[in-house]
């Protein structure tokens, strides 16, 4: 069974844009190393010449009109939904 | 329990006055995280003064908190969200207002909806509507809980691998998961897109197929949904039907197999012929499922990041730093859990061990349904292994909650229709329900059928 170390709980969460508590870390290394151990199972699962299923509808390339709405693109009320906002822009952290 | 029909006709501020009274004495259950109140008062005027007609004028109802509503914030019962409100309306919720329905308030849910108990909402769990000790059922407790408290006659709910079905078992309610495709997401917070649908919550099978009536068809602005194939139908001709072995072993609990044997028989009653089929491949289906969905929902998740809505962690100075403590702050334990197995099983060198090998293991499931569809109208079974389970009873390991969804993750791996009906109740009257499972678009059969032995004995 594969085990889950403390350094790959901490990879993930790299991974996944988590920062997390030192405290979250030992439970999250126990639940993921269970959830692993149980997915783990579908390797007992022949699927030789099987080919893979990503949806299940048949649909594709399902095109539409190239025409401009307003629905739920009202300028004002979409910035006001961010957290910080300056001169009609969301505002962030320096990022360089 | 009350119907639709209870409700149209009469004044509409009357039935959305009772409904707001009903959600507030019965606070205790924890059942719904806003009301939304001002609005649905004003709508009910309109609807009284003529403004607003249709098939459900001045009906209330419910949805579930992540579905994007006006009149409250959409929480998804996180912290994330928890001051979200929204600039749209879904379009299922659209699609019933313009019938006359009237949108009462906002149901708890697993945040995110990840989570089979609701347990895992972060304002606290809903508590099953016959005994307040045990669970709702999850995602979709809270939605379940008010339909089963006589609240509103119908709710609205998202099932990706049970989050309907299961509560509608736990609460003693009808609950309906379409087949994949049939209900518009457009306004849905997304969790698993591959099996994602939108259903609802009715007291019986009837006001089910009016409501997914009024929901189905397809929607410019959600490309998966499906031309509209449902139409409500009555009356069924006799039905051959699979009881699926897999699902009555010993493993169910006792009183759950016994509540399916009684509506076989009650099916048999009717007409219809019941016979025992087999499906190997379900005992891979929660292992599939549980590669799949956290594969999609760390990639749906990654849109949380603090920036342009949502929860923005305070004091950051860099901005890895505040997407990760946004994040951290933002979700429960069980969204971090499948954000980052998530990650582990799309990591370069494990994605074909898990996720390419969920993916053709699906293929392998939906043959075994296929070759069972050639044979049978349909298919029947448990909608979970036990009754409501205690609060706290399953919290401690995450795999344990996960096997209450050991049932309702098959068919919708493989997009299928299914609805859970009340089947009874055990000894110490706990609901426990019966799931009928049908090819693609056999949604309103599924529905007919149980409208047909409603009552039967």
């Amino acid at each position: 069974m594969t085990q889950i170390l403390r350094d790959d709980v901490l990879h993930l969460a790299q991974l996944s844009s988590l920062q997390l508590a030192d405290d979250e870390v030992d439970a999250l290394q126990q639940d993921l190393s269970n959830i692993v151990g149980y997915i783990e199972q579908l390797a007992g699962l022949d699927t030789t010449g099987v080919e893979p299923t990503y949806q299940v509808t048949g649909l594709a390339n399902v095109w539409r009109q190239d025409e401009v709405d307003q629905s739920g693109t009202v300028r004002d009320q979409l910035l006001a939904l961010a957290p910080e906002q300056q001169n009609n822009s969301v505002k962030v952290p320096k990022v360089l | 329990m009350a119907s639709i029909a209870d409700y149209t006709g009469n004044s509409a501020r009357a039935n959305v006055e009772k409904a707001l009274a009903a959600a507030k004495s019965n606070e205790s259950y924890h059942a719904l995280l806003s009301l939304t109140e001002a609005r649905a008062l004003k709508r009910a005027d309109a609807v009284d003064r003529g403004e607003i007609t249709g098939r459900l004028a001045g009906v209330p109802f419910v949805v579930k908190d992540n579905f994007l509503a006006f009149g409250a914030p959409t929480t998804a019962a996180s912290k994330m969200l928890e001051n979200f409100d929204a600039p749209l309306q879904a379009t299922a919720v659209e699609k019933l207002e313009a019938e006359g329905a009237i949108c009462i308030g906002k149901a708890n849910l697993d945040a995110f909806a990840h989570g089979g108990s609701t347990e895992n909402s972060a304002f606290g769990p809903t508590k099953n509507a016959h005994d307040q000790g045990r669970v709702a059922g999850g995602s979709s407790g809270g939605s379940a809980v008010v339909t089963a408290l006589d609240i509103v006659p119908f709710a609205l709910g998202t099932d990706t691998g049970g989050s309907i079905r299961q509560p509608a078992s736990f609460n003693g309610v009808v609950g309906v998961k379409p087949t994949y495709g049939a209900v518009s997401r457009y306004g849905v917070v997304a969790m698993a897109s591959s099996t994602d649908t939108i259903g609802c919550f009715a007291t019986n099978a009837d006001d089910a197929a009016l409501v997914m009536g009024v929901m189905t068809g397809r929607d410019v602005r959600d490309m998966t949904t499906l031309p509209d194939f449902f139409v409500p139908t009555t009356g069924v001709r006799p039905q051959k039907i699979g009881l699926i072995r897999e699902y009555m072993s010993d493993d169910v609990d006792g009183e759950v197999r016994m509540a399916i044997e009684k509506y076989v028989d009650r099916l048999r009653a009717a007409g219809h012929t019941v016979e025992e089929v087999s499906l190997p491949a379900v005992k891979y289906a929660l292992a599939m499922y549980y590669i799949i969905v956290p594969a999609e929902v760390s990639s749906n998740l990654a849109r949380y990041d603090g920036i342009r809505y949502g929860h923005r962690a305070e004091g950051v100075q860099t901005l890895a730093e505040l997407y990760g403590r946004s994040r951290d702050e933002g979700f429960v334990t069980e969204n971090k859990r499948r954000i980052m197995i998530g990650s582990y099983v799309l990591s370069s060198g494990f994605f074909d061990a898990y996720y390419q090998q969920a993916q053709k293991a699906r293929t392998i499931l939906i043959n075994e349904y296929n070759t069972l569809f050639e044979n049978y109208d349909l298919l029947i079974g448990p909608v979970a292994p036990t009754p409501a389970f205690r609060l706290g009873e399953n919290t401690a390991d995450p795999v344990k909650m996960y096997l209450a969804d050991i049932m309702t993750v098959p068919p919708s791996l493989a997009g299928l229709p299914a609805i859970s009906v009340p089947g009874g109740t055990s000894a110490s009257g706990l609901p426990i329900g019966v799931q009928l499972i049908g090819p693609q678009k056999s949604d309103a059969t599924l529905l007919a059928l149980a409208a047909s032995v409603e009552g039967s004995q």
